[in-house]
């Protein structure tokens, strides 16, 4: 079966999907959004070296996501509560980023925030190149249905629309036809095994099932960025696994991913991990695999006796 | 590695170079299994002991290989090792106090500590889930000890987590 999760337009031996051109993630207000006309077409994309290394993109990979002095204040309450407070973050085309952290610490705030779910306080938000952090929810809206794909940690699925309408939805609003939807929407769910179940309604199905759902939803446009907000944190383990290899291959593939959890098993995966602590970025760790010979692994394994 | 030598020699007797391959086979790739010399070593002290006998076997064309199995007193030390109960994995008190003591003596920032010690386990946990992507063919056991392996390094990192809360 061919992997719908590779790409058929990118070159053979390319992992990444995007085309190298530069608009400079410094200039604002870049305006080079690309083609709204093929919606199933992966975009153009920012490119070039990041020019700031601190957010910790790999070396040499273009910045796909950018955001500086980002706060977060919520003033629904008697007393301000700065979720977040002055983060500084990049994101490379491509990459995996965990971000990590206590509860209460500002993680699904930030995650919010870049995905304009939430208006920040203050600060600045480049996405390919753009900036976005003044954009109207309409704006938005139209942006991440083309760019961003969201998912979260209770699914979210529409429960009057067949699994199969769920997939296609996001493709039909963004222009494509129905053919284009349904063959999209049929790659997908055979790619996260979710065939069989295309005619049911998402409340028959499974927790693990109606994430792998979501996740064909979320990857229906071929986003530039996937943002998931504890997407294993309401499934049991065995769900949960099915849905991080789900994920580790999008990420082979070339799928940039920036993933909000709790489990611990997520920094196994990905090729950075931000720990948040009080709304700042305590922490911005590239992994780097422990060799399998070195005595850490084998001190954990090791059979006593 | 002695009881789990024992162990083996209870199912049937065999030689030094089957019980490496026993325990390769049952644990799998995450285990890192004693070389050979280790093998022989134990069982020659185990012989010393009392707790297994052997004999040579006559091979054509090969030289002799020696075949061990469990005597009675062998057998009853695998009965007694089965039977009380196991200690738990250590706590890592080295980390800890590192991360107590050397802020004291001024020769660390406990949150530089705490955030290499994490990086540290990231490249753990990475090597793990490496093991784990292709373990779609491994027995239960080895699947198992890896999963193990997997939960305590989570446990690690949540307490570093709780360190750095209560202490930075």
């Amino acid at each position: 079966m061919r992997g719908v999760f590779s790409r058929e337009d990118r070159p053979p031996g390319s992992p990444r999907r995007f085309s190298r051109g530069d608009p400079s993630p410094r200039a604002p207000h870049g305006g080079d959004c690309p083609s709204p006309h093929a919606p199933l077409a992966p975009g153009g994309a920012p490119a070039g070296p990041a020019a700031d290394p601190r957010g910790g993109s790999a070396p040499g990979a273009p910045a796909l996501l950018r955001a500086r002095g980002l706060v977060k204040v919520y003033r629904s309450g008697a007393v301000p509560v700065e979720a977040v407070r002055g983060v500084d973050i990049e994101v490379g085309v491509g990459e995996f980023v965990a971000i990590m952290g206590p509860s209460g610490s500002g993680k699904s705030t930030l995650l919010h925030v870049l995905g304009g779910l939430e208006r920040a306080t203050r600060g600045e938000i480049w996405l390919r190149g753009q900036r976005v952090d003044g954009l109207s929810a309409a704006a938005w809206a139209v942006l991440r249905r083309r760019h961003v794909g969201f998912v979260f940690q209770f699914f979210n699925l529409l429960s009057t629309m067949t699994v199969a309408d769920n997939v296609e939805l996001p493709a039909l609003l963004a222009g494509a036809s129905p053919r284009q939807a349904r063959r999209r929407r049929a790659e997908l769910l055979a790619e996260l095994g979710m065939s069989a179940k295309a005619d049911m309604a998402p409340s028959r199905l499974s927790g693990g099932e109606q994430q792998r759902v979501a996740l064909a939803r979320a990857l229906a446009n071929e986003p530039s960025l996937l943002l998931a907000d504890e997407p294993t944190g309401n499934l049991d383990s065995a769900s949960a696994r099915d849905v991080l290899r789900l994920l580790r291959r999008a990420h082979a593939a070339g799928q940039t991913i920036l993933m909000v959890t709790h489990d611990a098993k997520v920094a196994g995966l990905a090729d950075r991990v931000i720990s948040l602590f009080d709304g700042m970025i305590a922490d911005d760790a590239r992994v780097v695999p422990a060799s399998r010979k070195a005595t850490p692994v084998r001190d954990i394994l090791e059979l006593r006796g | 590695m002695r009881q789990p030598l024992l162990a083996l020699l209870a199912k049937e007797p065999a030689h030094g170079y089957e019980l490496k391959l026993a325990l390769e086979q049952t644990f799998g790739q995450a285990y890192s299994s004693p070389n050979i010399g280790q093998i022989y070593v134990t069982l020659k002290r185990l012989e010393q002991d009392g707790l297994v006998r052997s004999q040579d076997v006559e091979q054509d064309s090969r030289p002799n290989k020696r075949v061990y199995e469990l005597t009675p007193a062998g057998r009853e030390e695998l009965a007694a090792w089965v039977a009380e109960p196991t200690e738990g994995p250590r706590v890592r008190d080295e980390f800890f106090m590192k991360l107590i003591l050397a802020p004291l003596a001024g020769l660390a920032d406990r949150m530089e500590l705490i955030n290499s010690q994490r990086h540290h386990y990231f490249g753990i946990m990475r090597s793990l889930m490496d093991m784990q992507a292709n373990m779609d063919n491994a027995s239960p056991a080895a699947r198992l000890l890896v999963e193990g392996a997997v939960l305590h390094l989570q446990a690690d990192l949540d307490w570093l987590e709780r360190c750095q809360e209560e202490l930075v």
